[in-house]
């Protein structure tokens, strides 16, 4: 048996008719942070409460740290929680509130005063240990539900959307905050997520959810870079999909036609036969905008619309009759020079290799 | 505290209040006052008051024979607080922990007995409780006769304590024990519902947070439920001990003659001894200790 922190074996989880976990394999590595991603009601929340023991799985096996959990009650598991809505004790003091598991686990009290007094501190909330949760803002109530768990040093730590309740900047600075920790503590952590953005930042790896079921496995690059469904590619980030049929084949490309008048040459990743529907998925910042055909394989298109966001502008560009293709170009230059004006001809061109040929 | 911010606000508060405050002034406030000046005059030659002033009631008071009587009430209140709170929290923990759509249909049945006149339902127990009531019959009767009868059967000494005990009905009616099955059975939903509302107020994800944190079912009882749902033990007491201590008719039907409890005493002042003044002063120091007792247990139970 390898070491890994977590793991699940084919588990599921049935209520009633509703099957929210479905068929889950998973191995979670020792020290890894792993993010479970996907939309609301697809089973993250309830894969991470088979762990901590809250529900049993209707089939399947989890192990922690190579041990077959069965009905192993929560507070026999080895594994703590920062819950979604931080479920801090409202009657207990912060102290009280990070005090309780290692009083529960009969720590001795000087050394629980020690302890304590240390992971508030690593949690920058230095001598707050007297006041009660309501008199904290939601970060420090975060932080809080964070030490409570953090304090008690566990093998893994498993938490169910920790930032959701707090604004975009706050969000921000807690995600490297605790992406740091993570790596100075060197516990494993099992991170809820369905802010995809949130989960490509902070993740070793990532899977991809959807339906009670994993999609994918892999690290933030390889769920970005290789999306192996049109779910994953178009949950994660932006991604123009041009739906088109198989129509010839050469050397390790084929040939898609869309439209029935614009032929891409997609490298073959996956098996497929003549006539095949399929889609090409192309991330909106891989593709790039020139005046002149650089090439054989560049595809005319004109500009139909022109967003100014800031950092870049999108142009969504009307390729063929009926397809239309986002580009994001960044804005390095200042002022309009570099700009397209809508109604303009141009063409696009992309490195084979951004094009992702997925089933229709 | 909300600051009046102006003389007119006031006036239209004061106006807002008039009714209720009237209500209580005179049908409230003015006999407590009447029965406070009496507690210090002097009972009349045929009953009556004399309005003199003094402190003779209050001495008469602390005479071992009102003590011990106010010392069973103590005794029989507290009694009948814990043993309804022993009952009736995990009652209402039940009925708060169903499906939602459960739990009005229990409180219902919880409420349904209570649609009897409470004179009704009292004497109902001394049916039951009494020498030749429900229980004793069956006591001294069907269980009786069947030690008999087995006892022809497998003649063995272990029958014979037995056969004696059922011979004489059990002494129930009349006693302490009575008063406080009486009580306890009055009083229960007074406790159940104050701790139905706090339990049914607590979030249960606590719990999870808890057992998390390596705390069986009964540490998170200890340790969180019971702290949280606390206002609700504390309120449901209250207002069973309260009443338990003013007790009067529940002791008067069940404690037979030698069971009476303080409210007994004030009634018999009033009614058979006409001793308006001893009565009154009675009353006084019995509404003394409630409120006394209430202050401290509301000061303790917010800590
Ligand atoms: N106790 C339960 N009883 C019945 N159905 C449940 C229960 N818990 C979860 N479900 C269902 O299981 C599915 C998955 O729920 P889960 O809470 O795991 O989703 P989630 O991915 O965490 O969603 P969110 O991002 O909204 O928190 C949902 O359809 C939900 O309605
Ligand atoms: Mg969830």
């Amino acid at each position: 048996m390898s070491t890994y922190a977590i793991q699940l074996k084919d588990a599921s989880k049935h209520f009633g008719s509703v099957i929210a976990v479905d068929r889950v394999s998973l191995s979670i590595h020792d020290g890894e942070f792993f993010s479970l991603l996907g939309p609301s009601g697809c089973g993250k929340t309830t894969t991470l409460r088979l762990i901590a023991g809250f529900e049993l799985p209707t089939q399947g096996d989890i192990y922690i740290c190579g041990e077959l959990q069965g009905e192993t009650p929560p507070y026999r598991r080895p594994v703590n929680t920062v819950f979604q809505n931080y479920a801090l004790f409202p009657h207990m003091t912060i102290f009280q509130n990070v005090a309780f598991g290692l009083e529960m686990q009969k720590v001795a009290r000087a050394e629980i005063r020690q302890r304590v007094s240390e992971v508030l501190e690593m949690v920058r909330l230095p001598g707050m240990g007297g006041r009660k949760p309501s008199q904290l803002s939601g970060g420090q109530q975060q932080r809080v539900a964070l030490a409570r768990a953090l304090v008690n040093r566990p093998r893994v730590l498993l938490l169910d959307e920790p930032l959701g309740a707090l604004d975009l900047k706050l969000r921000k600075a807690m995600q490297l905050e605790l992406k740091e920790l993570q790596r100075r503590v060197g516990i494993t952590f099992v991170y809820v997520t369905h802010d995809q953005e949130e989960a490509l930042t902070m993740s070793d790896r990532i899977a991809v959810m959807q339906h009670g079921r994993v999609l994918q496995v892999g690290t933030p690059e390889q769920i970005y870079e290789q999306p192996a469904s049109r779910f994953v590619a178009d949950f994660i980030g932006e991604t123009n999909f041009l739906e088109g049929q198989v129509k010839g084949r050469r050397g390790s490309e084929v040939a898609v036609v869309v439209d029935g008048v614009l032929t891409l040459h997609v490298p073959a990743e996956r098996a497929v036969g003549m006539e095949d529907e399929v889609t090409v998925a192309i991330r909106p910042e891989k593709i790039s905008l020139h005046a002149e055909p650089p090439d054989a394989q560049a595809v005319p298109g004109v500009v139909e619309e022109v967003i100014y966001t800031g950092t870049d502008t999108r142009y969504l560009i009307r390729l063929t009759g009926q397809t239309i293709v986002t580009v994001r170009q960044q804005n390095v230059a200042v002022g309009s020079s570099a700009c397209f004006a809508p109604g303009t001809r141009l063409y696009l061109r992309w490195q084979p290799e951004s094009a992702r040929l997925l089933m229709a | 505290m909300t600051h009046i911010r102006s003389r007119r606000e006031a006036l239209r508060l004061l106006f807002l209040i008039s009714p209720s405050l009237f209500w209580l002034i005179v049908f409230f406030f003015v006999p407590l006052l009447l029965v406070f000046a009496i507690s210090f005059g002097e009972r009349g030659t045929y009953g009556g008051v004399r309005w003199v002033l003094n402190l003779e009631n209050y001495r008469r008071f602390f005479d071992p024979l009102y003590l011990r009587i106010f010392g069973r009430t103590l005794y029989i209140a507290a009694a009948t607080t814990i043993i309804c709170l022993l009952v009736g929290y995990p009652l209402a923990y039940f009925i708060a922990t169903r499906p939602p759509r459960w739990r009005n249909a229990f409180l219902l049945l919880l409420m349904i007995p209570f649609w009897t006149n409470f004179l009704v339902r009292t004497y109902a127990w001394l049916l039951i409780l009494r020498d030749k009531g429900l229980i004793n019959t069956f006591w001294t009767g069907s269980l009786h006769m069947g030690l008999l009868q087995l006892s022809r059967l497998l003649p063995l000494p272990i029958w014979e304590p037995l056969l004696r005990a059922t011979a004489n009905p059990l002494t129930l009616f009349g006693t302490d024990g009575a008063i406080i099955i009486g009580l306890v059975y009055g009083w229960l939903p007074d406790m159940v519902l104050p701790c139905y509302a706090a339990i049914e107020r607590f979030d249960f994800s606590l719990v999870e947070a808890a057992q998390d944190l390596y705390a069986n079912r009964r540490q998170s009882f200890l340790r969180v439920i019971l702290p949280m749902t606390m206002s609700g033990v504390v309120a449901g007491s209250v207002l069973v001990f309260i009443p338990s201590l003013g007790a009067y008719v529940t002791p008067d039907l069940l404690g037979g003659a030698k069971s009476i409890m303080i409210g007994n005493v004030i009634y018999s002042q009033f009614m058979a001894a006409r001793d308006y003044p001893f009565g009154s002063a009675v009353s006084f120091v019995l509404m003394a200790v409630m409120l006394a007792g209430t202050l401290i247990y509301f000061r303790t139970g917010r800590e």
